[in-house]
C-alpha cells in the first residue's frame, strides 16, 4: 500500500472503513455466519446436557453421544416450533374449525413479529449510527427513556381521541430518546468525547432514572410495586386478532420507519451529508459539510429510533412500563445491525430474524434450554460477521477484491 | 528512569480558571442554602467511629451541625474567590476535590443532624465496594495503555465469577480464584485475536466479549446451578485484620480489616505503578499504546506486547470477577456485576489512565455506592438512584474537557500493522 492510499484511508472515520470491509463480502457471509452461529449454539446445548455425561461415564459412551445429539435436535424443533408454531396444531385447528384453537395454533408465528418490532426500530438506530460513523451503544437508554415519555403521555394525557393520542405518545417516545442521543451527540461534536463510554454512561443513568420514576413519580397509585399505571385505551396500539394474538400495527410503523430511513439516508440531501461525514469526515468537511451538525443530527435520530422502540413496547405489547422490561433489545440491536450491513433493508431481514430466534427461545425454555442460548448464538454471529477472515477460511471462501482488513477505532477523549 | 511520553497539565487557561471559581463557589452557597438554612441552632451530628464488629472502641464523633457548616461554607466560598480572581494554577483540580470533600462532608453532617451514622463503618464498606471497581479500572488500565480499547470487563468479570464459584465449590477457594482468573485470561486471549489478528474494531470485538460472556454464564446458571445447587455455594474467603497495622486508631479497621481482595487491590495498586512507570517493560508497554510505530522502530514485538497486556487484562478482569462470588456472597446470579465493570471503566477515565488515579475515582464511586445504601436508614428525602448516578455522570463532565483534559494513551484504540 503507498503512502498516499494508506492516508486516505487513515481520514476515513473508524467505524465506516469497518464496514466497507464488512460490505464488500459478499451475501454469503451473514447468511454462513448465522448457520455458523446455530451450529455453535446446538453444540453447546449438546455438550452442557448433563444426562450425557452421566451416560458416558458408566461407560456407554455411544448412547450418551446420541442423547446428547437428540437434546439438541430436540432443541432445533422447539425453536421452530416455538417460532413458526407447530404444524400439526396447525393442521388439526384448521380442521377442527375452532376459531379459538386456530387463533392459538397461529399465535407462535405472529408473535414473532410481536418480538420483531422492537428490534427493528433499535437495529435501525444503530444502523443510522454506524452509517454517519458514531457507534451508538446507548439504544438501551434511549429505549428507556422512550418508554418512559410514552407511557407517560399514555396514561396522564386523557380525553384524546385515539387517531391522536396514538401518535402522540410514539412522538413522546421519540422525543425521549432523542435527548437521550442528543446529549452524547453534542458532547461528541463539541467536546470530541467519545459517543461510546457517554451512550453507556447514559444508559445506565437512563436505568437509575426509569427506577427512581417507577418508585416514585410514575408508580402505580394503589400498589406498592414498581410499575407505572396502565396506559388509556386510546394509546393503545390496535391489534389485528382477539386475544391470544398480540401482533399489532407497531410491525407495519415499523416497516414503515424503515423504508422512511432508508429515503433519508439514500434519497436526500441530508442523509447523504451523514454518509459522507460517516464515510470520510474529512472530505465531507473540505466539501463544506457541517459535520457538527451531521453528528449531532445523526445522533438524535438514532436516539429516536431507539426511542419508538421503547414506545412500541410500550404502546403495542406490554401496555404499563415496569423495570428492567427491555431485556437486552438495545445490545442485540448492535448485533443485528452488524449482520444487516447498516443497511435498513437488511436490517429488518435481521430483526425478523432475530425476533423468530427471541420468540423460539421461549418454547426452547419447555425443554430445559434457558433462553440466553439465543444470547450465545447471537454473539457467535458477531464474531463471524465482524471477522469475515474467520467465516472465509472456514468454509474456503474467496477473498473479496481489495480485500483490506484494516480498522481504526477513534479513541475514548478529545482528537 | 522516570521518562514519560506523557506532557504535564500545568497551564489553566483563564476561561477554565473562572469556571472553576464558580462551581466551588456555587458549592459554597450550596452548602449554606441547602443545608445551613435548614437546620435550627443547637442540632448535633453524631459519627460512629467504631465499625461494627471491631475490638477497638473509639468515642463517638459528636459536633455541633450548624457552625461546622457555616465555616465549610466560607472556607469553600473563600477558596471559589480566590480560583476566580487569580486561580490555584496547577493545583487547581486539588482545591476543586478539596472543595467538593467539604460539599459531601456537610452533606452527611446535615443528613445526620439529630441522628447518627457509623462513618467508620461507611469508610470501611467504601473499601470493600470499592474493590471491583477499582480492580477493574486496572484492568481496562493494561489495556488502554497498550492501546487496546476494551469495554467487556464486565464480561470477564462474569465470567470469573460464575468459573470460581463453580471451581470453589468443586475444590476449594484458591483453586476456584486461579481459575477465574484462567478463564478471564482465556476470553481475553480471543478478544485479543479479534482484535490484533484479526483487527476487527476494537469495540465491536469487546462487545462481543461482553455478549459472549453475559449470555453463557446465565446460560450455564440456568441449566446446572438451579438443578444443582451444591455447584453454587463455594462458601467465601473470611476477612483478617493483618497485626499491628489494623490496630491503628480509626483508620486500621478500615482499611486493614478485609479479605484478601481488598489486600490485592492495594498491592496491584502499587504493582501497577511500579510495573508500568519504573520498569522497563513498562515503559515497552506503555510505548506500544501511545506511538506503535516508534515502538517496532525500536524493536519491540507490538503486537505480542498487546497480546500480554490484553491476556493480563483478562486475567485482572477474572480475578476482580471473582470478588462478586468468593469475596463477597459465595454463590452466583445471574449477570451479578450489575455494571460494576462499566463504571472501573469509568474510573479509569476519571483517574486519568493512571494507577493511584483510578484508584481513587474507585474509592470516590465506592463511597457514592456505600452512601447510597445507608441513605434509606438515614432517612433523607433524596433518592438513592441519584446518588448511584453520580459515578456515570462525574465521568461523561471528565471526558467533555470541563475539569481538565484527560491524558489518554495517544494511540489507543488502532490496531498496528507492520510495513
Amino acid at each position: 500500500m503507498t503512502n498516499k492510499e494508506k492516508e486516505s484511508k487513515n481520514n476515513k472515520s473508524s467505524i465506516s472503513v469497518f464496514f466497507d470491509e464488512v460490505s464488500r463480502s459478499s451475501w454469503l457471509v451473514p447468511i454462513l455466519a448465522i448457520f455458523s452461529g446455530l451450529l455453535v449454539g446446538g453444540l453447546i446445548v449438546m455438550f452442557t446436557t448433563d444426562e450425557m455425561y452421566i451416560l458416558i461415564g458408566d461407560g456407554q459412551i455411544f448412547e450418551g453421544l446420541s442423547l446428547g445429539f437428540r437434546a439438541m435436535v430436540d432443541s432445533f424443533v422447539a425453536l421452530f416450533t416455538g417460532s413458526f408454531g407447530s404444524p400439526t396444531k396447525i393442521i388439526a385447528a384448521l380442521q377442527s374449525g375452532d376459531d379459538l384453537l386456530i387463533r392459538r395454533a397461529f399465535n407462535p408465528f405472529l408473535e414473532s413479529f410481536v418480538a420483531s418490532t422492537p428490534y427493528i426500530f433499535a437495529g435501525l438506530a444503530v444502523a443510522l449510527g454506524f452509517k454517519t460513523g458514531l457507534f451508538n451503544i446507548g439504544a438501551e437508554g434511549q429505549l428507556f427513556m422512550g418508554a418512559i415519555f410514552s407511557v407517560w403521555v399514555g396514561f396522564a394525557v386523557k380525553g384524546l381521541p385515539a387517531i391522536i393520542h396514538i401518535p402522540l405518545a410514539l412522538l413522546a417516545g421519540a422525543l425521549g430518546g432523542a435527548i437521550w442521543g442528543f446529549i452524547p451527540g453534542w458532547l461528541k461534536a463539541k467536546t470530541g468525547a467519545h459517543e461510546v463510554i457517554n451512550t453507556i454512561m447514559m444508559n445506565y443513568v437512563a436505568f437509575r432514572l426509569s427506577e427512581y420514576l417507577l418508585r416514585g413519580p410514575l408508580m402505580r397509585p394503589e400498589t406498592f410495586t414498581p410499575v407505572s399505571p396502565m396506559i388509556l385505551e386510546s394509546a393503545e396500539l390496535p391489534r389485528f386478532f382477539e386475544s391470544p394474538i398480540r401482533f399489532h400495527l407497531g410491525f407495519f410503523i415499523a416497516l414503515f420507519v424503515a423504508w422512511l430511513v432508508y429515503w433519508f439516508m439514500f434519497k436526500t440531501k441530508w442523509g447523504f451529508d451523514l454518509r459522507t461525514v460517516g464515510a470520510n469526515p474529512r472530505a465531507a468537511k473540505y466539501a463544506g459539510m457541517n459535520i457538527v451538525r451531521s453528528t449531532i443530527l445523526a445522533m438524535v435520530l438514532s436516539g429516536a429510533l431507539a426511542g419508538l422502540a421503547g414506545a412500541n413496547e410500550v404502546l403495542g405489547v406490554n401496555h404499563n412500563l415496569a423495570l428492567a422490561f427491555s431485556s437486552g433489545y438495545g445490545f442485540d440491536a448492535i448485533a443485528l445491525a452488524l449482520l444487516g450491513k447498516s443497511h435498513p433493508f437488511g436490517v429488518v431481514l435481521s430483526a425478523i430474524l432475530f425476533g423468530f430466534l427471541r420468540n423460539g427461545a421461549i418454547r426452547m425454555q419447555i425443554v430445559g434450554i434457558p433462553v440466553d442460548i439465543i444470547t450465545i448464538i447471537q454473539a457467535m454471529v458477531i464474531i463471524f460477521i465482524a471477522a469475515p477472515a474467520i467465516v472465509r477460511s472456514i468454509y474456503r471462501l474467496k477473498e473479496p477484491k481489495e480485500s483490506d482488513e484494516q480498522t481504526f477505532v477513534t479513541s475514548w477523549g478529545a482528537n | 528512569m522516570t521518562t514519560t511520553l506523557r506532557k504535564k497539565i500545568d497551564y489553566v487557561s483563564p476561561s477554565r480558571q473562572r469556571w472553576m471559581g464558580g462551581i466551588q463557589m456555587a458549592l459554597a452557597l450550596g452548602i449554606w442554602a441547602i443545608f445551613s438554612r435548614s437546620l435550627e441552632t443547637g442540632t448535633f451530628t453524631t459519627f460512629v467511629m467504631t465499625p461494627g464488629g471491631s475490638e477497638f472502641e473509639l468515642p463517638n464523633w459528636i459536633f455541633s451541625t450548624l457552625p461546622t457548616l457555616n465555616t465549610f461554607a466560607m472556607i469553600a466560598f473563600a477558596f471559589g474567590a480566590y480560583q476566580f480572581i487569580k486561580g490555584f494554577g496547577k493545583r487547581t483540580n486539588l482545591i476543586l476535590s478539596i472543595v467538593v470533600g467539604l460539599f459531601v462532608f456537610s452533606f452527611l453532617s446535615w443528613a445526620t443532624a439529630e441522628k447518627s451514622i457509623n462513618l467508620a463503618g461507611l469508610l470501611k464498606g467504601t473499601m470493600v465496594r470499592a474493590v471491583p471497581i477499582a480492580l477493574g479500572a486496572f484492568a481496562a488500565m493494561i489495556n488502554e495503555r497498550a492501546g487496546i480499547v476494551n469495554i467487556a470487563i464486565e464480561g470477564k468479570m462474569l465470567a470469573g465469577a460464575l468459573v470460581s464459584v463453580l471451581i470453589g465449590s468443586l475444590t476449594n477457594l484458591w483453586i476456584g480464584l486461579i481459575a477465574a482468573i484462567i478463564v478471564g485470561g482465556l476470553l481475553a486471549w480471543v478478544h485479543g485475536i479479534l482484535s490484533i489478528k484479526y483487527k476487527t474494531d476494537q469495540i465491536i470485538s469487546s462487545t462481543v466479549i461482553l455478549i459472549f460472556a453475559t449470555g453463557l454464564t446465565s446460560f450455564v446458571s440456568a441449566r446446572f446451578l438451579q438443578k444443582y445447587q451444591h455447584l453454587n455455594s463455594s462458601g467465601i474467603f473470611h476477612s483478617f485484620p493483618i497485626p499491628i497495622l489494623s490496630e491503628i486508631p480509626f483508620f486500621g479497621p478500615i482499611l486493614f480489616d478485609h479479605n484478601i481482595f481488598v489486600y490485592a487491590m492495594y498491592f496491584f495498586l502499587f504493582f501497577l505503578y511500579f510495573a508500568l512507570f519504573q520498569t522497563r517493560w513498562g515503559l515497552r508497554l506503555r510505548s506500544v499504546g501511545e506511538h506503535p510505530k516508534a515502538a517496532d522502530t525500536l524493536g519491540i514485538d507490538v503486537n505480542k506486547t498487546r497480546y500480554m497486556a490484553v491476556i493480563l487484562s483478562g486475567m485482572m478482569g477474572g480475578f476482580a470477577g471473582a470478588y462478586f462470588t468468593l469475596g463477597s456472597v459465595g454463590r452466583f446470579d445471574e449477570v451479578m456485576t450489575a455494571g460494576r465493570g462499566f463504571i472501573g471503566l469509568a474510573a479509569m477515565i476519571f483517574g486519568n489512565w493512571s494507577p493511584f488515579g483510578s484508584f481513587g475515582a474507585g474509592l470516590l464511586f465506592g463511597f457514592a455506592d456505600s452512601l447510597a445504601s445507608k441513605l434509606a436508614i438515614l432517612g433523607v428525602n433524596i433518592s438513592s438512584e441519584f446518588l448511584l448516578m453520580t459515578p456515570y455522570i462525574a465521568t461523561m463532565i471528565v471526558l467533555a474537557g470541563v475539569v481538565g483534559r484527560g491524558q489518554m494513551p495517544a494511540a489507543s484504540g488502532q490496531p498496528y500493522e507492520k510495513e
